[in-house]
């Protein structure tokens, strides 16, 4: 590998760094010194266990979702509804951890977690149906899904499910048979973190180590050729949203049964939405979608430390994200570019791989 | 920028020296020596033919012309004068125009619009298309070029859309136009309008260099010829001197035998037995009537034919990628008509598709990873669920050395090889099945003289083994000297089965036109 072709990969960290430099600008506009704004915010993820299990718990849902979201991604698809599947697999832990009485947590956890991945399945199975049937875009659909995800639980939680006599609408508790453990004592932190990351390992192992991933990718990268090698497109992309809807799912799951215990209206504050940004900054690779999710994780823990004691308001942190995207969206149109003029020439060695990238047809 | 038509032929001065003179030129891609102190000169009102292999550097050469690239060294003169071009503003201005093998037009909009998009107009802000269209529909006469600037460019053919491009060109006042592979596109017929279009461009008094690696279209079309080969000038030669025997070496540096010995077929019982075939083209149109055909293990049958006649709807149709509307396909016995692809590809058949980029190969994935496109999911390549790596690279290791698969390393994208090696890693993907049937769809498109005989070589030898072979190719020559029988295709229909030795090239090109049906080798011998 040349030094040019580590520094493309690295693409991500760059973009991340130079959002991080330009986020300087919004905390100086805040009136805040920058340098000690990011040394709080450092601080405030990682200094203290409070401010590290705030970090942990802000990535579980990230994560979970993000490695759904790069999942349908290395299929080729974008699945943009990630968010509806965490409040469907959110509802269906939760039903299973209120419902179903007298299991002991080594089988209601698991059942629980099953359960929400089957709903946030589902509830990916459908726009990918719509597709394959109907050629209607999953980017469309797996939108518009979100929408009937989060007023389905509104009007469960403010209805049948609502705790009678509560002053919001939630949920009864669940059995405390449902609840994901707490891994650091006395703080936040559940064990959700820990099969998330578990997750990550499967999911990169299985993509790139197992014949079922190659299927998946090769689908994903070009599916006429896929179809032609004798590969079944419409099942593997199928198989692909279950999968990501699925991930997305356990990561609603997690949110109630290792942290809420209950079953709240609107309880994810859009960590669908930025599971699309952290798995395309994770580059759709399940380990670098761990990194990610981790990274904003610890901004939105950090983020709030940063507001405390700076006075920089935490929409801060939200610029940078958008910027970070901002970035890495500019430098691969600018690498598409590279590559546009590269393809004119046939030289086989315009053959640096960062050249020949764009080339479409090199006859 | 100028902003009209051009003005009409150049003074008798300029006609008297070159209009285009380049020393020197060298420029490297990395280690790659791209072009390696190459001179050219461009008489005016002449076809300059720039012909070279695949990675010759013909097109590097012509980009560093047009500004898209800057020479390391060397030296460009226009019309006598000294000259930098820095990008393709400086080349348009200069009275330089290029086509691009890869059209840039937007279907969306007008040939009119096409033509003006991207100068200023005359009367800013207002776009006089109307005076654009008569300035066109005058271009479009003097040159015999037959397009009607109202027109819509997505329902152009691409022989009418090249003619946009080099509408484009001349509007903007080129005197010295590039065309960059321009036939490849083409079909038989729209070469020989385009050929029409460059003998009135240079009667007008401008000049064409014409970029190609196909002989004797250089041979036909130009006054002179220079050979390139690894980026350095072989020869500039009068057409009138030249021999395609004389050029074919020294584009390849060896002698390339265009006819490939081979024993006569033997063979033996049906492979493919196709029947009263009907299928409809992507856009829903019927494109194969009423196919019929047995094809027999041990021969080669070529399908011959103008491109878009329903060869790609047939090769589809039989390898499962295409569904059928009428009639039925055996493939070794069994009625597959609707079998998925992979139920065929179990059976034993092969196919090389003619888009190797879309359909034949993943670009993305690495050579290794191609190579086991259809295998990967069996021992050895996958062991106890696992994809076993090294067993993978293995076999592509061995696969290369076979094939001779020219690659740094068999972990390397497919999308770094040259066009011949990715023709190379499908060819191998596919003989290393052993298949007992291959359809080879226009295996040797844009691949240099080296790699298609290698190709043809390697379907011959499939046969010998006993494969049954479907040839299907728009190259006449090619199907002629491989094939123990060849189908003509017209129109979805074949107008019949014939030997190659036993019909004139006259009868074959009615076939081809459809004014003739023969079919006296409906079976081997």
């Amino acid at each position: 590998m040349t030094i040019r072709t580590a520094a493309l990969r690295l693409l991500p960290v760059w973009a991340v760094l130079f959002a991080l430099l330009l986020g300087m600008f919004f905390v100086l506009l805040a009136g805040a010194h920058p340098i000690e704004a990011y040394r709080d915010l450092l601080r405030g993820a990682f200094a203290d266990v409070f401010g590290f299990a705030t970090t942990l718990v802000k990535t579980t849902p990230l994560l979970f979702a993000g490695l759904g979201v790069a999942v349908a991604l290395r299929a080729g698809l974008i699945n943009i509804g990630a968010e509806g599947q965490i409040y469907l697999g959110g509802l269906a832990a939760a039903l299973v951890g209120l419902y179903v009485r007298g299991l002991p947590p080594l089988l209601h956890v698991p059942l629980a977690l099953l359960a929400a991945f089957v709903a946030g399945g589902a509830w990916a199975l459908l726009p990918a149906l719509l597709r394959l049937r109907r050629g209607v875009s999953e980017v469309i659909t797996t939108l518009l899904m979100n929408y009937i995800g989060l007023y389905l639980v509104g009007a469960l939680v403010s209805g049948p499910l609502k705790e009678p006599g509560a002053p919001y609408p939630f949920s009864p508790p669940l059995a405390r048979s449902a609840y994901l453990p707490t891994i650091i004592p006395t703080t936040d932190a559940h064990a959700g973190i820990l099969i998330a990351l578990v997750l990550a390992v499967v999911t990169y192992v299985v993509l790139e180590h197992t014949p079922i991933g190659f299927r998946v990718r090769m689908v994903g990268a070009n599916p006429p050729a896929a179809a032609y090698a004798g590969i079944n497109v419409g099942q593997t992309v199928t198989l692909a949203m279950i999968v990501s809807g699925g991930l997305a799912g356990l990561g609603g799951a997690s949110e109630v049964m290792g942290l809420k215990h209950r079953l709240f209206d609107a309880f994810s504050p859009g960590y669908g939405y930025d599971a699309i940004v952290v798995a395309f900054l994770g580059a759709g690779q399940p380990l670098g979608v761990a990194v990610t999710a981790f990274f904003f994780g610890a901004l939105r823990s950090g983020a709030n430390i940063m507001q405390r004691s700076q006075g920089v308001p935490v929409a801060v942190i939200f610029a940078i994200q958008g910027l970070a995207v901002l970035f890495l969206a500019a430098s691969l149109a600018v690498r598409h570019r590279i590559f546009r003029w590269g393809g004119r020439s046939r030289q086989p060695a315009a053959a640096s791989p960062v050249q020949a990238a764009g080339v479409t047809d090199p006859e | 920028m100028r902003e009209g038509p051009a003005s009409p032929g150049p003074s008798p001065i300029e006609q008297a020296i070159d209009v285009l003179r380049m020393e020197e030129i060298t420029k490297r891609f990395g280690p790659v020596l791209a072009n390696d102190r190459i001179t050219l000169a461009v008489r005016a009102g002449a076809v300059h033919a720039l012909l070279g292999e695949n990675g010759a550097g013909k097109t590097s050469l012509m980009n560093i012309l047009y500004g898209l690239y800057q020479p390391d060294d060397g030296r460009i003169w226009v019309r006598g004068q000294l000259v930098r071009i820095r990008s393709p503003r400086d080349a348009i201005r200069l009275g330089i125009g290029m086509i691009h093998q890869q059209f840039t037009l937007v279907p969306q909009l007008t040939v009119a619009e096409n033509v003006v998009l991207g100068l200023r107009p005359r009367r800013p802000p207002f776009l006089d298309l109307a005076a654009a269209e008569d300035a066109i529909t005058e271009i479009s006469k003097a040159y015999g070029l037959d397009v009607n600037p109202r027109f819509r460019v997505m329902g152009l053919s691409l022989g009418m859309q090249q003619r946009v491009e080099i509408l484009k060109a001349l509007y903007r006042g080129a005197n010295l136009l590039i065309l960059d592979e321009p036939t490849s596109v083409l079909t038989p017929a729209e070469t020989e309008a385009l050929f029409e279009v460059i003998q009135s461009l240079v009667a007008d008094g401008k000049s064409v260099i014409f970029i190609s690696h196909k002989l004797e279209e250089a041979l036909r079309i130009s006054q002179t010829i220079t050979v390139l080969r690894r980026g350095r000038v072989v020869a500039t030669v009068p057409t009138s001197d030249a021999t395609p025997h004389e050029l074919a070496r020294m584009m390849v540096g060896r002698d390339v035998v265009f006819r490939i010995p081979k024993t006569p077929a033997r063979a033996a019982g049906p492979a493919i037995e196709v029947t009263d075939l009907g299928a409809a083209s992507d856009q829903g149109y019927p494109a194969l009537k009423g196919v019929t055909f047995h094809l027999f293990r041990g021969e080669i049958l070529g399908i011959a034919g103008v491109d878009g006649n329903g060869q790609t709807e047939l090769a589809e149709a039989i390898a499962g990628l295409r569904p059928v509307s009428a009639g039925q396909i055996r493939l070794n016995g069994h009625e597959v008509t609707s079998w998925p692809p992979k139920a065929r590809i179990t059976l034993g058949l092969g196919f090389i598709p003619a888009d190797r980029q879309r359909l034949g190969l993943v670009p993305d994935f690495t050579v290794a990873e191609n190579l086991v496109m259809k295998t990967f999911a069996a021992h050895p390549y996958t062991r106890r669920g696992f994809l076993d790596r090294r067993a993978i690279t293995a076999h592509a290791r061995a696969l290369a050395d076979r094939f001779d698969i020219r690659l740094h390393s068999v972990q390397q994208r497919v999308r770094e090889l040259s066009g011949g090696n990715q023709q190379k890693v499908v060819l191998a993907r596919e003989v290393s099945l052993t298949p007992s049937v291959i359809i080879a769809m226009q295996p040797t498109r844009g691949l240099d003289v080296g790699a298609s005989e290698y190709i043809l070589r390697a379907l011959i030898a499939q046969r010998d083994r006993g494969a049954a072979v479907l040839h299907i190719s728009t190259e006449l020559e090619e199907v002629l000297s491989v094939s123990d029988r060849v189908a003509v295709m017209f129109a979805g229909e074949l107008m019949g089965i014939v030997r190659p030795g036993d019909v004139s090239y006259e009868q074959l090109g009615l076939m081809m036109a459809g004014a003739l049906r023969l079919n006296p080798m409906a079976e081997p011998a």
